[in-house]
């Protein structure tokens, strides 16, 4: 497999979109949307804007499956971390059902 | 090398090619993964840090709002769009080497430099306003230990810290404590990454680069554009939750 090279077009495309998102992202902070929705939303523009930087500016979608593996066993693990963590604190306030 | 495997890199012979490699191509995706392994050590480091901040973001939503609304959402968003035009030209110095046009990396390599310099800077002044405000949690400098002034109900000072219903000074600081350690960090890698950018110049002017060789910068750059990552998911969660709820309470 020869190296992929991004042509500058799709860089600039992508710098645009990363731009647009972020000016979203502050526009919608100040938005009172229902319930958790404002971390909601704040959240999906920051993951959808990383997924970006990591696929084009980091060539992630031209790499290897052995690159795509590492990754995705980071977040796996990540949220392993998260996810026990937060099987205790969020319980914590629980009464026993008996 | 032993004579026998001589022969076998004769027609290959890159001067950039390490010998215990095929050719560079496989040279060039070892080096990859080897940086990708070293970002997923760098994911689970700031991991931790960000699973601190939600535990604690869930548990004391109040002074998280508080202390979110108390920093400069201009600058952070300035600081954020900085962060992302650095990535651009940091793209573009990797495309410049991938095409072998040396002025033009050079050229971006120092566009990323001021950029990534910027960035500093920018933070450097917000640090000054937290400073003024007494903002430093604890006593991290002695002579001015975490003390804000409180606002009154419909006062407008904004150097003041508002405080929302349900919150408390004790735990605004504990949401200090979290901003400096990670807007910190994160400062540390920004500055290890412009001691990597002029390396990356000295070796772009001394002509170490082409189109078959440029591994350095390709690797450089996934590190840099990682940094802003980080930055990408620490802008909303530090600047940006809870300012909704801005002027609610008292």
């Amino acid at each position: 497999m020869s190296e992929h090279i991004v042509q500058p077009r799709v860089y600039i495309v992508i710098f645009l979109a990363l731009m647009v998102g972020t000016t979203l992202t502050v526009v919608a902070a100040f938005y009172d949307f229902p319930g958790p929705l404002n971390a909601v939303v704040a959240l999906t523009i920051a993951v959808i804007k990383a997924t970006l930087v990591v696929l084009y500016f980091m060539h992630v979608r031209y790499s290897g499956r052995l690159v795509w593996l590492v990754i995705v066993a980071a977040l796996l693990w990540l949220a392993i971390m998260f996810a026990i963590t937060f099987s205790d604190y969020w319980t914590r306030a629980w009464q026993p059902p008996f | 090398m032993a004579e026998g495997l001589a022969t076998t890199h004769e027609h290959a012979a890159h001067p950039a090619l390490q010998h215990h490699f095929e050719n560079m191509e496989q040279q060039r995706e070892a080096g990859t993964l080897g940086m990708w392994v070293f970002l997923v050590t760098e994911i689970m480091f700031f991991g931790g840090m960000f699973l601190a901040y939600t535990l604690y973001r869930y548990q004391f939503p109040a002074a998280f709002v508080s202390a979110s609304n108390h920093l400069d959402i201009t600058l952070g968003a300035i600081n954020t769009a900085v962060l992302i035009v650095s990535s651009f030209t940091m793209a573009m110095a990797v495309y410049s080497t991938q095409i072998g046009r040396q002025r033009a990396t050079i050229l971006c390599l120092i566009l990323t430099m001021i950029l990534g310099a910027t960035f500093l800077g920018i933070k450097a002044v917000e640090y000054r306003d937290k400073y003024n405000d007494h903002l430093i949690p604890g006593r991290l400098i002695p002579s001015r230990r975490f003390g804000p002034e409180i606002a009154k109900p419909g006062e407008t000072d904004k150097h003041k810290l508002h405080l929302v219903e349900g919150a408390t000074v004790q735990n605004v600081e504990l949401f200090y404590w979290i901003y400096f350690a990670m807007t910190g960090m994160h400062a540390l890698h920004m500055i290890i990454g412009l001691g990597i950018m002029l390396v990356l110049l000295i070796m772009a002017w001394r002509g170490r680069f082409s189109p078959e060789y440029h591994a350095p910068v390709e690797i450089s750059g996934l590190y840099w554009h990682f940094v802003d990552i980080i930055w990408i998911f620490l802008f909303p969660l530090l600047y940006l939750l809870g300012r909704h709820l801005e002027g609610h309470g008292g």
